[in-house]
């Protein structure tokens, strides 16, 4: 990601941002409330468009490309505040995230029986895989509308899951936890980077959470880079000590 | 919610699945299958003729709850596209010379490219401006109808042929009920399959959350028209069905009011609901001929009140349209789930 810059009339979201971020690794960003975290993932994911700079994914421009787009090349992500299908059931939601790697259209589905049907339960067994390891199965058939605050932040890592992708963007996949429920997705990401080995982005408040999961920290002030480095090396960095976690050290 | 009832399990994806979970209601599915099919056996005309009205509503309605229900696109156009499908139907059958059986399905296709060229400004606007550009779709091809006479006739109508197989005309209630229960059964299938496949979830992700759905993949333009074309496809064959039962048309069958009443029909029986659509479509055309048969038998007991409430007819059609909105926000479709609920436990429902 080059040089990335975006604001809204006046406010500078983000000012000239540059990161790189390696395949296999969990990328950890960091930052003090509207420092452009969130602008910064929308704007991986297509939903925000930078006025200057660019954005490569696996050596390909995708600066104009439409979010839709960038979802097929393999960018999943969960959002800050959760951004479920309330209508529909915990499985259908992990469904329609498999919707890149189903191909039946209008016709094939409306006949279903023969091709749809096959790959319908096809991805059935891959979901069923999602919802045993975020350890969901009791909701499964559940309107998701109504579950508790916890299961939607997992239905929405499972269905994020269920897209296959190369990477990952979880925008404070653990806000508003106890800490038990941290550790719970805590365990959950590194298994997402061990196992299924996706590349993780991660926006975290919890220091101590990111010092632990993660291999490479950003931390963003006031829409501009202030730092970038290995967990040790950001907690060591004066200028972050200063902006960010200064703010702690003096309470 | 579908609970299955205690002491069930689906042990494989492809039970859990199913459309009819238990062997008691495929027992039923199959009573109803037999009495639709002897149903005009058992019926006299009158009630014949209104099985017909209310299969065509039916179809009509499953195709806006697609659009409108399932992908949560409003359309108040949906009269002017089985109007689309009516004459065309007309005209290719009276001036073409084309089988009904062929204009059938072409009838579908020509609705469902209008409709996918009104759908296009669902791409920018969306709600209540929505339903004002398709507000406009309805007003633009009823406006084309009435005036371009060389071709439709204008408000005279145009007289459509009934369909035949060989020396056999389906020119009665009775046999014209097959054809329109035969087209019912496909499109209530169709409709079904699509709800449990990629295309009726990407429509539901759609109206849910569509910032969400793009995110994970779904093309937004492509389904949203996609929407609008199955939609309209289901307004025209509705529509020629209709021509083809009435046997002459004239723009007024396809108003603003036509419209109405079908959206009335799926928010009445639920929306982004198979069965809801078929409950609104029955209650809202059986509901006007309801409230004539009251005032009808009112009308020898006091005959000033009979007519009183025969004129009131509509405003209690309103009124009672009015009255579900508040009270049963959610339609027949959900309260029928509630009932089943509720004696799924019965007698330990505390
Ligand atoms: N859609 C938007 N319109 C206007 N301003 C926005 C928008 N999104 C973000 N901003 C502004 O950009 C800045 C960064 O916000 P955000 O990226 O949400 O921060 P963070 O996620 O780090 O808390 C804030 O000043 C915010 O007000
Ligand atoms: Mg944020």
């Amino acid at each position: 990601m080059r040089n990335l810059h975006l604001n809204f009339g006046g406010v500078n979201a983000l000012f000239d941002v540059s990161l790189n971020i390696q395949e296999g690794e969990i990328y950890a960003i960091i930052g003090p409330n509207g420092a452009g975290k969130t602008s910064l993932l929308n704007s991986i994911s297509g939903l925000y468009h930078p006025q200057k700079g660019e954005i490569y994914f696996n050596g390909k421009n995708i600066s104009r490309l439409s979010s839709y787009k960038r979802a097929q090349l393999g960018i999943a992500r969960t959002f800050q505040n959760i951004e479920l299908f309330k209508g529909m059931t915990t499985l259908d939601n992990l469904m329609l995230g498999a919707h890149t790697h189903i191909r039946s259209g209008a016709l094939l589905g409306g006949i279903y029986f023969g091709p749809a049907e096959k790959e319908e339960i096809r991805q059935r067994k891959f979901i069923e895989d999602i919802i045993d390891f975020l350890e969901i199965e009791p909701i499964r058939h559940e309107v998701v509308g109504t579950l508790s605050y916890g299961f939607q932040k997992r239905v929405e890592i499972g269905r994020a899951l269920a897209l296959r992708p190369k990477v990952i963007l979880m925008d404070e996949p653990m806000a508003g936890m106890n800490i038990e429920e941290k550790e719970d997705i805590a365990r959950f990401i590194i298994d997402i980077n061990e196992e299924w080995g996706m590349t993780v982005v991660l926006i975290e408040h919890d220091m101590g959470v990111v010092m632990d999961i993660s291999n490479a920290v950003c931390v963003l002030d006031f829409g501009k880079k202030i730092g970038e480095g290995s967990p040790e090396e950001i907690r060591d960095n004066p200028r972050v000590i200063q902006a960010y976690l200064g703010e702690e050290a003096v309470i | 919610m579908n609970k299955l009832p205690a002491g069930l399990f689906n042990i494989s994806y492809r039970e859990d699945r199913q459309i009819f979970h238990t062997k008691f209601i495929r027992f039923w599915m199959v009573i109803l299958l037999i009495l639709i099919i002897t149903g005009p056996f058992f019926l006299n005309g009158y009630l014949l003729s209104l099985a017909d009205l209310t299969g065509i509503a039916i179809i009509g309605a499953l195709g806006l709850n697609i659009l409108t229900g399932m992908a949560g696109q409003i359309s108040l156009g949906h009269g002017a596209f089985i109007g689309v499908g009516a004459y065309a139907s007309a005209l290719l059958t009276s001036r073409l010379g084309i089988s009904f059986w062929l204009a059938l399905p072409m009838a579908g296709f020509v609705a469902a490219a209008v409709g996918l060229f009104f759908g296009i400004p669902s791409l920018r606007i969306k709600g209540l401006y929505l339903a004002i550009a398709t507000l406009a779709s309805q007003v633009i091809i009823i406006f084309t109808i009435v005036h371009w006479r060389s071709l439709t006739n204008g408000t005279s109508g145009i007289l459509v042929p009934s369909p035949n197989i060989g020396s056999f005309e389906f020119d009665t209630d009775r046999s014209f009920y097959y054809i329109i229960f035969g087209v019912l059964v496909l499109a209530t299938l169709y409709a079904r399959n699509l709800f449990r496949t990629r295309v009726g979830r990407a429509f539901i992700a759609i109206r849910d959350n569509d910032i969400a759905a793009e995110i994970l993949g779904v093309n937004l333009f492509r389904y949203k028209l996609l929407a609008f074309f199955i939609s309209s496809f289901y307004a025209g064959i509705a529509g020629s069905l209709w021509a083809h039962y009435i046997t002459i048309i004239t723009p007024e069958h396809f108003t603003m009011v036509v419209s109405i009443n079908y959206l009335a029909m799926i928010i009445i029986g639920g929306l982004g609901s198979v069965l809801g659509s078929i409950y609104g479509a029955i209650f809202i055309t059986l509901l006007p001929e309801f409230l004539r048969v009251i005032a009808g038998s009112l009308n020898g007991i006091f005959p000033d009140i009979g007519n009183a409430l025969g004129a009131l007819r509509e405003i209690i059609f309103g009124l009672t349209v009015i009255l579900f909105l508040i009270y049963e926000p959610n339609g027949l479709y959900h309260r029928w789930q509630m009932i089943k609920a509720y004696w799924k436990l019965w007698p330990f429902n505390y």
